[in-house]
């Protein structure tokens, strides 16, 4: 099912299942993510992409009545073991989500938020890190003379950048994006896509999307889920020009999904 | 008819007379509530405004002076009969006294007519006919010589509060030694022990400070009586009242509105810094002020925690399940007890337990005189937080539980514990809902008298809550509150039309304190919803 061979991958995912409940959400889903690349998961709604990001951090710990069977690993380790700290990989690992969520507190306060948590006060090594992530999140020039106002102020893809700018602030090593352009107007979108390129000289970037003309422009790779199971992986040049598999040619030729 | 039918139809779509109804339920509401407000507003407002005395001729040759009151129908339908305060209750027995329109001369306004606000007995009207300073010299009789004679005796009475003063500090000294011996006795401490001496012979030096203190006071406050003044009723009827039993004196005949004007706004403050006179009927509200807002407050230093924590375990850390659904049922049907069972809660529970618990361990030698086993401000505020805590958890789950579930994932997402989230994102966001809460809970609190009934209010308190004695704040102590106040001078009052203005004037108060208070809090809840919540965008 697997077109794609990857040469020390960052994280890799080997067969993994996931259940809410009784129900199955993935079945056995083996994938590999190359460093400093962007990978776009694509599939119809209820495909269990979402889940399937939302593995990589553990953010579906959150779910009591979930469970997770499998391996994912990171650096040489699996997350899922009982030894994992889950703080630890929440930093390795960050996450941008579908709805913007900057926190009541001032832009400033919003992108060292990961830092405060962990404990650094330092004020200046905190400035640095606030001047270099929102650099990185392309907001520096928008926000840089009202730093200390409230980040609730801030345009809709303003804020979505600002939740990007606070994701790259702890320095992870992958950056898992849920539909992160889903809720912005398409001038918006087209300036986080066009962050997105230039993140990926730096991160690893996992994103899942509804939109294929996203996926095509954004993604290096390109997985398409269905069912809750991988159907292709492959290069995304490949993937929408020559599809291998049946399914992936008909979700994307928009026949079904 | 099939259109009138479609029409009518369309008239039920749309919903029009729902529209009504719910207009009309808000009216109707907010129109009681402002009858209310109207009603203590105008009874409560003109209490204090000195109103002109009339000197009323009766036909059968009888005189009176009043103040008017107000104009009625008589009983027998044939007439209006007006109602006058007479005042002079010492003289007469009563204050008020009604009489028909037809058995009325005429009434006039002469100048000369003086009200005397008393210490005790309430007004005097009538006219001055005599001043009798004390001394040798004896000045015409006059307002303006009467008043500059008052102000003699304010001097005079200062003194004698400063002597007050110093005889409330040694029998507060006294008490102490009291209690000292006591638990000496308790501890069986031999009596020729040094410590026995020793508290003996200060008790001696303060038994002879005391008894100075006392023989010069009651020198000092004879000499301050003899200064007296002789006054006429309107009958002709002679009264002779020490100027150290008059509070004031003023002849609102010859005020004019300005004067009127200024005069009520003294009577103002002193209602809101004075002590209360006349079996609380008269004077000043401050204890009654000082103790509801004292009890509100130390009930919120309680139930404003305890509310917090209790509703952040069962929203964020209690496995939903059976146990936490029965647990948030029970919460929200305790709101709904009656308040006496809390008041009679507190007093089997906080009182003779805790209290007492409190005075058999650490006041043994007092037993059985109660220190902290007896109603107090104390067991009163945790009675009312008890009783309020159910509106803060409420309010504070709700506000908890109506934060999107991203803020939450966005936290966790940067490696924040739940404790760390929970603190730095959900409380501020959860702020303005909590303050809401509180809120309501202070203001339910300021409105309960029931059960403080039974937990320590009383009708009279000797002494404040705070005070310069160490240490300072004093929390077993019985308080006075203004809900209990318009109970008491409104139905426990053996002169309930002398005591009439008063109850409107607390129940104004107490609803202006209400008032006070929430705006306050309102405004804060204003500033945190700016802060913590998303504008339009």
């Amino acid at each position: 099912m697997s077109g794609l061979k990857i040469d020390n991958p960052v994280l890799s995912v080997k067969d993994l299942r996931f259940f809410y409940g009784d129900s199955r959400a993935l079945h056995g889903i083996d994938l590999d993510f190359p460093e400093k690349q962007v990978t776009a998961l694509i599939g119809p709604s209820g495909c269990g992409k979402s889940t399937l990001l939302r593995c990589f951090n553990r953010m579906n710990d959150l779910i009591d009545i979930s469970r997770v069977e499998g391996e994912v690993i990171l650096e040489g380790e699996n997350i899922y073991d009982k030894s994992t700290d889950i703080i630890e990989l929440r930093r390795k690992v960050g996450m941008v989500f579908q709805k913007s969520n900057p926190f009541p507190k001032s832009i400033y306060e919003n992108v060292i938020y990961g830092l405060r948590i962990a404990g650094e006060n330092e004020k200046s090594l905190l400035d640095e890190r606030v001047e270099t992530s929102l650099k990185g999140a392309a907001l520096w020039d928008e926000v840089k003379d009202r730093l200390h106002d409230s980040a609730l102020g801030l345009s809709g893809g303003q804020m979505q950048r600002l939740c990007i700018a606070r994701a790259i602030a702890v320095n992870p090593k992958v950056i898992l994006m849920d539909e992160p352009c889903s809720a912005l107007d398409p001038k918006s979108t087209a300036r986080v896509e066009e962050l997105i390129g230039e993140l990926r000289e730096n991160f690893t970037i996992i994103i899942v999307t509804h939109n294929m003309q996203q996926a095509a422009r954004v993604s290096d790779n390109t997985a398409f889920l269905f069912e809750g199971n991988l159907i292709e992986y492959g290069l995304t040049d490949q993937l929408f020009v020559k599809p291998q598999n049946k399914q992936t040619e008909d979700y994307i030729t928009g026949r079904f999904g | 008819m099939k259109k009138a039918s479609k029409e009518m139809n369309k008239y039920w779509r749309i919903g029009e007379p729902m529209v009504w109804l719910s207009g009309a339920a808000l009216s109707l509401t907010l129109l009681s509530a402002i009858t209310l407000l109207i009603v203590i507003m105008v009874n409560g407002l003109g209490v204090f405004w000195p109103s002109n005395i009339e000197e009323v001729h009766l036909k059968d040759g009888g005189k009176i002076f009043g103040q008017l009151i107000k104009t009625e129908e008589n009983y027998e339908k044939t007439g209006l009969r007006r109602q006058y305060k007479i005042a002079n209750r010492d003289l007469y027995g009563l204050d008020f006294r009604w009489i028909d329109e037809a058995k009325i001369e005429e009434s006039v306004y002469p100048d000369e007519l003086i009200v005397l606000e008393r210490i005790e007995h309430g007004d005097f009207y009538g006219r001055i006919k005599a001043i009798n300073t004390g001394r040798t010299d004896s000045p015409t009789a006059n307002l303006a010589n009467l008043l500059t004679e008052l102000d003699r005796a304010t001097i005079a009475l200062d003194h004698l509060s400063e002597l007050e003063d110093k005889l409330n500090d040694a029998s507060y000294r006294m008490e102490q030694m009291r209690l000292e011996q006591l638990k000496l006795d308790y501890n069986q401490v031999p009596a020729d022990s040094p410590k026995q001496v020793q508290l003996n012979l200060e008790k001696a030096e303060l038994d002879k400070e005391f008894a100075g203190l006392i023989e010069l006071q009651t020198r000092r406050l004879a000499d301050a009586r003899k200064a007296k003044a002789i006054f006429v009723d309107a009958a002709g009827q002679e009264k002779e009242i020490a100027l150290v039993d008059i509070f004031q004196a003023y002849s609102p005949n010859i005020m004019g509105t300005s004067d009127k004007i200024t005069f009520y706004f003294f009577k103002l403050v002193e209602l809101f810094v004075g002590e209360p006179r006349e079996s609380n009927t008269e004077g000043g509200l401050f204890p009654a002020i000082f103790g509801t807002v004292m009890l509100i407050f130390v009930m919120s230093l309680f139930s404003f925690p305890l509310g917090v924590i209790a509703a952040i375990y069962l929203r964020e850390y209690a496995k939903e399940g059976p146990l936490v659904r029965v647990v948030r049922i029970a919460v929200n049907n305790l709101a709904g007890i009656p308040s006496i069972v809390y008041g009679i809660f507190g007093l089997g529970f906080f009182i003779y337990g805790i209290g007492h618990t409190i005075d058999s361990i650490f006041f043994p030698e007092r037993l059985p005189t109660p220190t902290f086993g007896t109603g107090g401000l104390l067991w009163a505020s945790l009675t009312l937080a008890l009783l309020t805590v159910p509106v803060v958890i409420v309010a504070t789950e709700e506000a908890l539980g109506a934060i999107p579930r991203e803020m939450r994932e966005g936290s966790y997402a940067l490696g924040a514990t739940k404790f760390q989230t929970l603190y730095r994102v959900l409380l501020p966001m959860a702020s303005p809902g909590i303050m809401t809460g509180l809120i309501l809970a202070m203001a339910r609190a300021a409105g309960e008298v029931a059960p403080l009934m039974i937990t320590g209010v009383v009708k009279l308190a000797p002494a404040l809550p705070i005070d310069g004695n160490f240490p300072f704040f004093h929390l077993d102590r019985k308080f006075m509150h203004l809900g209990f106040h318009i109970y008491d001078i409104g139905f426990q009052s053996p002169n309930v039309e002398a005591a009439k203005p008063m109850v409107f004037v607390t129940t104004l108060l107490l609803v202006l304190i209400v008032l006070t208070m929430s705006s306050v809090a309102i405004r804060l809840r204003n500033k945190m919803k700016k802060r913590y919540t998303f504008g339009t965008f």
